[in-house]
């Protein structure tokens, strides 16, 4: 088994409650369903979608957001699967495609000689 | 899991922006929208990776107050917030033993019923009360609005943008203390609640789901003003009772296939007991005091058919003079011609077509599809299928979902089967 990364990319605004609810919901059974086959090394956090941003030799600080509002990470889950394309495989069930969101889906390095 | 029927955020989406718009004051109802919304995207993201808190709705609550806080403390030099709060919220002695006491479960209450009372601005036509309820105190988005109205999502943002600039501008939410305006304005929320039901009952949304929602929202609301003892009249109980009583029908009301069965050939024993029972005993205590109102009357003409556990058992003699007072109270075209279908069951088609030709104002039922049914089972029950098919013909036309249509097909091939030569 080796471990993977996923990053959710997604910008979560402006939708109604009902909405918001159905898609706590789909998120729930998504991460249920990875849990009950053992698929979660590390469940993760959510990430709050402010911040600084500290860069350069000058140590230059800015105010996040980073990047375009929806490329912002907005939490992160450690897996477990056999390979890459399984990673890839047990990533689409999650519900931030329907928001137009991302998974990143990474490799964590295997840090052996 | 929190089941998806308890639409848990959006009724706890109508809570908190009733009492964060308590604290913000009502110019600030925009944010007060955007402090929910912060509550909801915050409790995604964390309900995501931890399961539900133990208490949903107490955790949005205290999020939503956090919140709020924050926006005191951040804002309270820039903005001003409720009047009637007013130095309450400047000083950090009060602010939070202030923002705890308002975001107490009877504090809730009260602010919810304001709320109601305020979205009732007699500014605002009875569609813009309607629409405002379902908006705020429902979480009813614009969209969702829409698709139950069957409007357009630009008549009904129009709308709703324009009510909440009344709302934002009527300086100060609805005082539910004062008596005499209390009384006052209670007719046009009752009207509002009315009215939402009757959109879930009879609404042209083609998907009854969404009808029953509007249905149980208003009875919900209902139940919420029938908790204040001045909004406890007679008149709320009989609005009540006649929610409970027409909701009880819901059931029986559309077959396996989704077609509309009419209430003479609805199979009764599909009606929900608990709410008849439940209608019965609001009917009981609407029935003190002088006053007699619309909601009296219907509520009392859906009783007589929930207490007939078959048709032929209705005691059409009731109805027609329920109908009759009905006239004298609240007159209608639908009501005349709810009336002359009652003097139809209770002396024959022949008096029914009779009563329907003496309805003033017949024009206007021109476009309302039951108007042509009516008069095709009054030719049907007379046996001219033909003319009876030409009148379910026309009503087809008027048809507003495809519940409708196909009953009123149905209807059209009852009277070919009736007589073959009719094709």
């Amino acid at each position: 088994m080796s471990q993977f990364v996923y990053l959710y990319r997604d910008a979560e605004r402006g939708r109604s409650p009902e909405k918001m609810q159905e898609m706590m919901q789909k998120w729930m059974t998504w991460m249920k369903q990875l849990t009950d086959k053992g698929h979660i090394k590390d469940i993760g956090h959510p990430l709050e979608h402010t911040g600084k941003l500290v860069k350069g030799k000058q140590k230059t600080v800015t105010d996040g957001p980073f990047a375009e509002t929806k490329d912002i990470v907005g939490g992160y889950t450690l897996i477990e699967a056999r390979d890459l394309d399984q990673a890839v495989e047990l990533s689409k069930g999650c519900p931030i495609f329907e928001v137009d969101g991302a998974v990143e889906v990474r490799p964590v390095m295997k840090m052996n000689m | 899991m929190i089941e998806p029927s308890d639409h848990l955020f959006r009724h706890e989406a109508g809570r908190m922006v009733a009492t964060l718009t308590r604290i913000f004051g009502v110019h600030n109802l925009a944010l007060a929208e955007d402090v929910v919304q912060d509550a909801f995207c915050r409790a995604l993201e964390v309900w995501k990776f931890r399961g539900l808190p133990e208490n949903p709705s107490a955790w949005l609550m205290a999020t939503a107050k956090n919140r709020a806080l924050d926006v005191l403390r951040r804002e309270r030099t820039a903005r001003t917030f409720a009047p009637e709060l007013g130095q309450l919220l400047e000083s950090e002695w009060t602010l939070a033993p202030v923002v705890e006491e308002l975001f107490g479960a009877n504090a809730i209450k009260d602010d919810q019923l304001r709320m109601m009372f305020s979205c009732c601005h007699p500014r605002l036509t009875e569609e813009a009360q309607v629409a405002l309820v379902l908006h705020i105190l429902c979480g009813f988005s614009v969209n969702e609005i829409a698709n139950a109205f069957v409007s357009s999502n630009a008549a009904i943002e129009k709308r709703i943008s324009r009510a909440k600039k009344v709302l934002a501008g009527s300086k100060r939410l609805f005082d539910v203390s004062g008596a005499d305006d209390f009384s006052g304005r209670l007719p046009a929320v009752q009207r509002a609640l009315y009215l939402l039901f009757n959109e879930g009952y009879h609404s042209a949304s083609p998907e009854s789901a969404v009808r029953a929602e509007l249905c149980r929202e208003a009875m919900r609301l209902a139940a919420l003003l029938l908790e204040h003892p001045l909004a406890a009249t007679p008149a709320t109980h009989a609005l009540a009772a006649l929610m409970c009583l027409h909701a009880a029908r819901l059931p029986g009301r559309v077959d396996a296939s989704g077609s509309l069965i009419s209430l003479f050939d609805q199979d009764r024993s599909r009606w929900d007991s608990r709410l008849v029972a439940e209608g019965q005993r609001f009917l009981d205590l609407s029935a003190t005091g002088p006053e007699l109102t619309q909601y009296h009357v219907e509520a009392a003409i859906a009783w007589v058919h929930a207490m007939a556990h078959r048709t032929e058992d209705t005691d059409w003699g009731k109805i027609v003079s329920l109908y009759n007072t009905l006239m004298t109270i609240r007159p209608s075209p639908v009501v005349a011609l709810n009336r002359a279908i009652a003097i139809a069951q209770l002396e024959g088609p022949k008096r029914g077509l009779e009563e329907i030709r003496t309805i003033a104002d017949r024009d206007r039922l021109a476009t309302y599809p039951f108007f042509h049914a009516a008069l095709g089972e009054f030719e049907f029950h007379s046996g001219r299928y033909e003319i009876a098919r030409e009148h379910f013909r026309a009503a087809l036309g008027f048809a507003r979902n495809p519940m409708e249509r196909r009953f009123l097909e149905q209807r059209m091939g009852a009277c070919e089967l009736a007589a073959p030569h009719v094709r």
